[in-house]
C-alpha cells in the first residue's frame, strides 16, 4: 500500500516538475475576482456581468479580472463561495464581485473571513439590513425602469391582451421587477391604448430558480410553450437565460404570431430578431469601474448602491447601468409611443409607482397620490392587484 | 526464506499491477485531454496545485474528503455482503434532512450547541432508516436493492425539494436555492486558518478504524463476508442473511446520513437541493477502485476529493470546462477496472 501511495505522489510530483511555467503570470497592480452564477456566455445575466468585467479591464489600466462561472451547487457540487473566494484571494484578488442573489450568505461569510479584501455583492441588501461587514458593499441597477419599458412594449403589441411573465424564483427583487413590468403594461393598455382594464391579463409563472436546473426547477421552455399555447402572445422573460425568445422564434416559424422580450444581456435577441420586441438589459461596466476605482483609491465604504439609467442616453455603454434596446419586431408606432413613455419617465413627469395601488390580496400598497420610496419599491411584499400568479408559496 | 520470497513476489505483483494501472490511466487521460484540446501538463499541474497548493486549499480537499470517506466507509459493509447500495445518495439526503430538522428546532434556543450535537445522531438515524426501507424491500419483498435504492433516491430528492419550496422555505421567498442559512452558532466549529472541522475529521477516522476492525477481526465481518460469498450456503451454517443484510444496510445508511449531516453543519450551513454533492455515487467508485479495503478507501477518497477541489482551477486558470474533471474521474475508473479485469483473466488462464 505504501508503495502505491508513493507512486501516486511520485506521479503528481512529476507532473508538477515537468510543467511549464504557465501559472506564473506577470504581476499586475490590481486583480479583481468575479463569481458568476451561470455560464459566462449564457447570453443573459452572467454574460452581462462578464462583459462588465471585461469593460473594467479595458477602462482602468493595470486591472486584471479572474473569474469563475457556473457558481451554483447544481453545476459545481461540493464547491462553496468561501472556498472560491479563498482561491481568488490567493491569486491576488483585492476585490471580489459576487453576481447573484444566491451568493448572499456565502459572500458575507467570505467577507468576514477576509477583512482586508473588498467585496461587492450584486443585488443584495446586506448593507441595508446591517448584516454586512465593513468591507462588503451592495450594487444593483434600477431595472424597474427597464421592466416598465418591456411591459409597455408588450402591451402595445399584444393582440390578445394576455401577457406572460416568465419568473425565476420568488423574492423581493423578482416581485419588484414583475410588478414594474405590469405597471408599464397597464399604463400602455389603459392610458395610451385606452382599452378596458379588465381585458389585460398579466400572468406570472415562476420556475423556482434563476435558470433551468433539470429535475429541480420547472422547465422554462415548457412554461413559455404553455404561455403561447394558452393564448398569451407576448412573453416577458425575468430569468437569466434566453428560453423565452428561443421558443417565441420557434412558434413564429410554426406560423404563430407571438413575441418575446428577453432580459439581462444586450445581445440576447441575436438570431431571433423577428420575435424580439426589445431587451431591458444591464450594463455593469460603469458600476464596476466606479467600485474598482474606489477600491484602488482606498476610499471604499460599505454602501448600498442602486444605480439609475442614464436618461439622456439609455444605451450609452459608458454611463448607463440599465438600458433598453428596442427590438426589430416592435412596430414603428409602438416604438414612437415607447420613446415618449421613456422621455416622460426620465423627466419625472410620469411615475408609475404612484398610488392608488393595491397588493394582490387587496391590502393597500400606496394610498391615492402617494409616491413609493426606494425602500417601498425595493422591498416589494406581494404582486399587485390585477396580476395573476403567486406572490409567495402557499 | 520461502516466506520472504513469497512476500517479495506478492509485493512485486502489487507494484507491477499498480504501475500498469497508473501508466494506463496516465496515457488514457492524456489522450482524452489532447482530444478535448486541453494542455495535459498544465491541466495536471493546476489540478495538483489547486488541491495541494496551500494549506487552505488542502483544507478544502479534506473538507470534501470527510463526507466522501464516510459514504465509502458505509459502502464497505454493503459490498462485503454482496449488496449494491445505489440508494446511498438518498440515504445521505435523508441524513441531511433529519439533521436540518433538528437544527431548525434549535434555532434561537438557549442551548444551541446541544442541538448541533443532536444533529449528528439525527443524521445517522435518518440515513439508516432510509437504508432499512431499501433493505426490507430486498429481504421481505424480493425487490433488487439497486432498483429500490434508485427509487428511494428519487423520493428523497422529491422530499428535499418539497421541503425547500414548501415547509422550510425562507420567509417571503420561494426559491430552489435552499433553506435559510443557520446562525453561526449552529455551524460546526472549524480549525482556524484552514477552515476544516476537526470533529468531522475525527468522526471520519473513527468510522474508518471501526469499520476496518469490524470487517477484519469480528464475527460480524466474517459472517458478512460468508454471506456475500454464498448466501445459500451461509444458511447451512446457521446464519440469517436477511438480518445481516439489514444490519449492513443500516450501517451504510447511518454513515452516509452522517455525511449528509456534515454537509449541512460544516459545508453549506443550510439545506440545498443538491446537498449530497454526488458524493454517494462517487463513493461507489471509490470503494470499487480501493478493492473494498478500508485503508485504501481513505487514500482513494482523498485522491478524488483533491481532484474535485483541484479541478476548479481548470475554468479559473485555463478557461477549460471543469466538467473535464468528471471525464478524468470516469476515465480513471474505467481504466482501473479494465486493467484489473485483464490481469484477472490473465491470471486465470
Amino acid at each position: 500500500m505504501k508503495k502505491s501511495l508513493g507512486l501516486w505522489i511520485g506521479l503528481l510530483c512529476l507532473c508538477c516538475l515537468t510543467s511549464s511555467a504557465t501559472a506564473l503570470s506577470a504581476e499586475t497592480p490590481f486583480t479583481f475576482g468575479l463569481l458568476l452564477v451561470g455560464p459566462y456566455n449564457d447570453r443573459g445575466y452572467s454574460q452581462a456581468h462578464y462583459d462588465g468585467g471585461k469593460y473594467a479591464e479595458k477602462m482602468i489600466p493595470g486591472v486584471k479580472m479572474i473569474y469563475i462561472d457556473k457558481v451554483n451547487p447544481a453545476d459545481r457540487p461540493g464547491v462553496t463561495i468561501p472556498q472560491l473566494v479563498d482561491d481568488m484571494v490567493e491569486k491576488g484578488a483585492k476585490l471580489v464581485i459576487a453576481n447573484s442573489d444566491d451568493m448572499k450568505d456565502g459572500i458575507r461569510e467570505a467577507a468576514l473571513l477576509h477583512p482586508k479584501i473588498h467585496f461587492l455583492h450584486i443585488s443584495g441588501d446586506d448593507v441595508l439590513t446591517r448584516k454586512a461587514p465593513k468591507n462588503l458593499s451592495n450594487l444593483f441597477g434600477k431595472m424597474e425602469y427597464g421592466k416598465m419599458m418591456a411591459g409597455f412594449a408588450a402591451a402595445m403589441t399584444s393582440k390578445t391582451g394576455k401577457i406572460g411573465y416568465l419568473g425565476p424564483l420568488i423574492n423581493e427583487e423578482t416581485r419588484r421587477l414583475s410588478v414594474s413590468c405590469y405597471l408599464g403594461a397597464k399604463y400602455a393598455w389603459e392610458t395610451v391604448l385606452k382599452r378596458k382594464p379588465e381585458d389585460l391579463k398579466f400572468q406570472v409563472t415562476w420556475i423556482g430558480f434563476w435558470f433551468n436546473i433539470p429535475g429541480v426547477t420547472a422547465d422554462p421552455t415548457q412554461v413559455v410553450q404553455n404561455f403561447f399555447n394558452t393564448g398569451h402572445d407576448v412573453v416577458v422573460s425575468g430569468i437569466d437565460t434566453t428560453e423565452a425568445i428561443v421558443v417565441a422564434r420557434q412558434k413564429r416559424q410554426e406560423g404563430k404570431e407571438v413575441w418575446a422580450l428577453p432580459y439581462d444581456y444586450i445581445g440576447a435577441c441575436e438570431g431571433a430578431s423577428e420575435a424580439c420586441l426589445g431587451i431591458p438589459y444591464f450594463n455593469w461596466g460603469p458600476g464596476y469601474v466606479q467600485r474598482i476605482k474606489s477600491s484602488l483609491a482606498g476610499n471604499w465604504k460599505s454602501e448600498w448602491i442602486w444605480l439609475e439609467p442614464d436618461w439622456k442616453n439609455l444605451n450609452n455603454p459608458d454611463t448607463t447601468t440599465v438600458g433598453f434596446q428596442s427590438g426589430p419586431a416592435l412596430s414603428p408606432a409602438a416604438k414612437q409611443s415607447l420613446d415618449g413613455f421613456i422621455a416622460d419617465i426620465g423627466s419625472g413627469k410620469l411615475n408609475l409607482f404612484k398610488g392608488p395601488l393595491n397588493y394582490q390580496d387587496g391590502a393597500t400598497y400606496l394610498k391615492s397620490g402617494e409616491i413609493a420610496t426606494d425602500q417601498q419599491i425595493w422591498y416589494m411584499k406581494q404582486l399587485l392587484e390585477g396580476m395573476t400568479g403567486q406572490s409567495s408559496t402557499k | 526464506m520461502n516466506i520472504i520470497s513469497l512476500t517479495h513476489k506478492r509485493l512485486l505483483t502489487a507494484v507491477v499491477d499498480w504501475s500498469i494501472t497508473l501508466i494506463c490511466i496516465g496515457a488514457f487521460t492524456t489522450l482524452i485531454l489532447l482530444a478535448t484540446g486541453a494542455p495535459p501538463v498544465s491541466t495536471y499541474y493546476h489540478i495538483f496545485m489547486g488541491a495541494f497548493g496551500s494549506w487552505v486549499k488542502f483544507g478544502h480537499s479534506v473538507k470534501a474528503w470527510i463526507p466522501l470517506t464516510l459514504c465509502a466507509c458505509g459502502l464497505l459493509y454493503t459490498f462485503k455482503i454482496g449488496l449494491w447500495n445505489i440508494g446511498i445518495e438518498g440515504q445521505m439526503i435523508m441524513g441531511a434532512v433529519f439533521a436540518t430538522g433538528i437544527l431548525k428546532w434549535g434555532v434561537g434556543s438557549e442551548n444551541e450547541i446541544l442541538f448541533l450535537w443532536l444533529s449528528f445522531p439525527a443524521g445517522l438515524v435518518g440515513g439508516a432508516l432510509w437504508a432499512v426501507v431499501s433493505g426490507f424491500l430486498k429481504t421481505k419483498c424480493g425487490v433488487n436493492e439497486i432498483f429500490a435504492g434508485l427509487g428511494l433516491n428519487f423520493m428523497a430528492q422529491g422530499l428535499i425539494l418539497w421541503l425547500i419550496f414548501g415547509h422550510w422555505k425562507q420567509p417571503g421567498i420561494a426559491s430552489m436555492s435552499g433553506t435559510e442559512t443557520f446562525p453561526q452558532t449552529l455551524w460546526l466549529p472549524q480549525a482556524f486558518a484552514v477552515n476544516v472541522p476537526p470533529t468531522g475529521i475525527m468522526l471520519t477516522i473513527l468510522a474508518l478504524c471501526i469499520t476496518a476492525y469490524i470487517l477484519r477481526f469480528t464475527r460480524i465481518g466474517l459472517n458478512l463476508t460468508a454471506i456475500g460469498n454464498n448466501a445459500t450456503a451461509s444458511v447451512l451454517f446457521g446464519l440469517h442473511p436477511d438480518r445481516y443484510m439489514l444490519l449492513a444496510m443500516s450501517l451504510a445508511g447511518g454513515l452516509s446520513g452522517l455525511a449528509g449531516c456534515i454537509q449541512v453543519v460544516a459545508v453549506y450551513h443550510r439545506l440545498i437541493p443538491s446537498i449530497s454533492s454526488g458524493y454517494g455515487y462517487l463513493a461507489l467508485l471509490v470503494v470499487m477502485l480501493a478493492g473494498f479495503r478500508a485503508g485504501m478507501t481513505a487514500i482513494i477518497s482523498l485522491f478524488f476529493a483533491c481532484l474535485n477541489v483541484g479541478s476548479i482551477q481548470l475554468p479559473m486558470v485555463l478557461q477549460l470546462d471543469s466538467s473535464l474533471s468528471g471525464v478524468i474521474q470516469g476515465a480513471m475508473v474505467l481504466v482501473t477496472l479494465g486493467v484489473h479485469a485483464w490481469r484477472k483473466r490473465r491470471a486465470a488462464s
